[in-house]
């Protein structure tokens, strides 16, 4: 079993006649996905990748049922491609692309609270996959093998490396979410966590966080109460310099929380190990 | 994009929000001119980040003398790490009240945040420490603004009932920064009620969202080249890339932020001090990577530099033969430690060590030695592992 992702996923891409979006739908296949199609708009008809082409989000689903989607599209259109597919009913919104502006965001994010059945993975963000099923996203499938570990990640590399580190201790994962480092994103740490709790293919957990936010806190606040996970987090960026600071408007409303320290300090408190290097994760979670 | 105060308070003014009378002085007889024109004034230095009062960077002149004394102490002063590179002179305040009025991401809340209050001034954060309901705060919906009736509550909210019908007004001014500007962050602290009841601005911050630039090309035309911030960072941004500075002496490439903040983590781990945070991004071209290589040289303080590339899909052989390149091109004799992994990584190492680099094992393998390589003692060229050419 895994989470989000399976082999009877149907996914879509949006952007697949772009450059990014088609080498990646191609991975996505290569690994057995089951893409059913992809939009661009004005390229409706058209067969691209051995699946048929769209104009609209609304068009592709009627036509062949996709529940999920991943969106290639660039950084201006991204936020609509994101509404789009909510209004269209898709139910896992995978959105790679980079450099959306905030307020864009802030202003998606407002939008899907309409769509509770909506679950937005990024964006600025690598995707997810299932080791051996599926995946939406850009993670490199040949570092990834099929097991019980679950992975939640802020960042990209760092989750490439650990999974790597993983499955060359034999340690397979179960899936690999990578929530992506926007201060306003889509699914976050906890709700991650709480998926990886009840899917009981998933026995161990690794947390690869970064300093900033308090998204960390939160999923140590809701492990705290009691896991059957066996958990290892990591968090990047502990010697990074205090941002110069302008204002204080962040200050008043986030105080000490969102540096290494109070990250780490409460993933303990809940009982979790803390690495303080990616290569230690693999021999703390054994 | 973080603005200096009197590009911040021309851009309040463009919303319609009073501010004192000031002038830009780039030089000494500047500010004492503007002394002529508006009596009485403030002398501030304007650098991109808070503090500069405790830092000395505000005076206030009485005389024409003093106004020009007051800018050369200022001017070409370093706060934080940015020079200051001119003083922004305004007509002294007669100042009854001092409120906070500010709006900023809450990242927590995915939302934007509006806060106001009665206890303004630069002990805003104690305030928000100690008596937190001393500022009222409101969420206001992204999509049509904060409404006339929600905003009176917020002002009352902050004990502020008497000023409402002026605050009303100007909240919604300043809140036009975030669909006309994308700003992340704006405040206006204090904002001042003057002993004739005018409320004017007298400070003003105001952060621009880079990933918004293409929208307000007009801003950065304008403002982005005043800022005199670190060089390396200037040339950096010159070449695209997202490069920091930071105080120590190695070198720092990475692809992807977390991995080159966790390389940053490593580098320090094993003793070192890294000169900067440098990410190329997925790839890793050559060209990319030679334009890193240069920034990073560019400083006199660097004694070697460590590369970490983690390719997915990115193949070893193509990084390795652009880093040989890169630093063959830059004559580069530091020494140079590469990790790196991804499809072909097995070719890639060997060309690395055909080329006299040796590549390390692990990022951490990577950060011990290139701390070895820079610490007082050791061999700069001659061993298998520097990067002399």
């Amino acid at each position: 079993m895994s989470i989000l992702l399976d082999r009877s996923t149907r996914v879509l891409v949006q952007g697949i006649t772009g450059r990014e979006g088609g080498f990646h739908t191609e991975q996505m296949q290569e690994l057995g996905t089951n893409v059913v199609g992809g939009t661009s708009p004005g390229k409706g008809g058209a067969t691209h990748l051995g699946v048929p082409v769209f104009n609209t989000v609304a068009d592709a689903v009627k036509a062949t049922g996709a529940n999920a989607t991943g969106i290639f599209v660039p950084a201006p259109f991204a936020p609509d491609a994101i509404m789009e597919a909510a209004a269209a009913g898709i139910t896992l919104i995978v959105c790679i692309t980079e450099g959306i502006p905030i307020q864009d965001m802030i202003r998606v994010k407002d939008f899907l609270r309409g769509y509770p059945e909506a679950r937005l993975i990024g964006a600025n963000c690598p995707g997810l996959i299932t080791p051996g099923q599926a995946k939406i996203g850009i993670i490199p499938q040949r570092i990834t093998s099929p097991g019980p570990v679950g992975l939640v990640s802020r960042s990209g590399t760092l989750t490439y490396e650990v999974a790597s580190a993983l499955s060359a201790a034999g340690m397979g994962q179960s899936t690999i979410v990578g929530i992506g480092g926007d201060p306003v994103l889509g699914l976050t740490f906890r709700d991650v966590v709480e998926l990886f709790e009840k899917d009981p293919a998933t026995t161990h957990l690794v947390l690869i966080g970064e300093i900033g936010g308090s998204d960390e806190e939160q999923a140590a606040e809701l492990l705290a109460r009691g896991s059957r996970l066996k958990a290892v987090a990591f968090i990047s960026g502990r010697t990074a310099p205090e941002g110069k600071r302008m204002g204080h408007a962040g200050a008043i409303i986030s105080g000490n929380r969102g540096t290494a320290k109070s990250k780490e300090e409460a993933f303990r408190h809940a009982g979790v190990a803390v690495a303080e290097t990616t290569d230690e994760v693999v021999g703390m979670l054994t | 994009m973080k603005l200096l105060e009197y590009q911040a308070k021309e851009v309040l003014a463009s919303l319609g929000i009073a501010i004192p009378p000031g002038k830009v002085a780039p030089t000494p007889d500047e500010a004492a001119e503007a002394f002529e024109t508006l009596g009485p004034i403030a002398v501030k230095a304007q650098v991109p980040v808070g503090g500069r009062g405790k830092a000395g960077g505000i005076k206030l002149a009485r005389s024409a003398e003093e106004a020009r004394k007051a800018a050369e102490q200022i001017i070409g002063m370093d706060i934080k790490g940015f020079k200051v590179p001119l003083v922004y002179c305004e007509a002294a305040l007669d100042i009854a009240r001092e409120i906070y009025l500010g709006f900023t991401v809450d990242r927590d809340a995915r939302a934007n945040i509006l806060m106001l209050s009665g206890k303004g001034g630069i002990e805003i954060e104690q305030v928000a420490e100690e008596s937190p309901g001393a500022i009222a705060r409101l969420y206001p919906n992204p999509w049509r603004g904060p409404l006339d009736f929600e905003l009176t509550q917020l002002v009352y909210d902050a004990g502020l009932g008497d000023l409402a019908r002026p605050l009303v007004a100007l909240i919604k001014k300043l809140y036009r920064a975030i669909p006309e500007y994308d700003a992340l962050t704006a405040e206006i602290n204090p904002l001042v009620v003057t002993a004739n009841g005018d409320v004017v601005a007298g400070d003003a911050k105001l952060e621009i969202d880079d990933n918004a630039a293409w929208r307000h090309k007009d801003l950065e035309a304008k403002y982005g080249s005043v800022i005199e911030g670190d060089p390396y960072e200037v040339e950096a941004k010159k070449r695209s890339l997202t490069y920091v500075s930071l105080d120590g002496d190695i070198g720092i490439i990475g692809n992807g932020a977390g991995l080159c903040m966790g390389t940053l983590d490593l580098v320090q781990r094993a003793g070192g001090k890294p000169a900067n945070f440098c990410d190329i991004g997925g790839g890793a071209k050559a060209e990319v990577v030679e334009n890193a290589l240069a920034v990073i040289l560019m400083n006199p303080r660097v004694k070697g530099v460590v590369i970490n590339v983690f390719g997915g899909i990115t193949r070893g052989d193509e990084v390795a033969k652009g880093v040989v390149t890169a630093r063959d091109n830059l004559k580069m004799k530091l020494p140079l430690v590469v990790r790196m992994s991804g499809t072909r990584e097995e070719e890639g190492r060997k060309i690395l060590r055909e080329n006299g680099i040796e590549p390390g094992a692990s990022g951490w393998e990577a950060a011990k030695k290139i701390v070895e390589l820079t610490s007082v003692g050791a061999p700069v060229t001659g061993t298998a592992t520097t990067g002399a050419a």
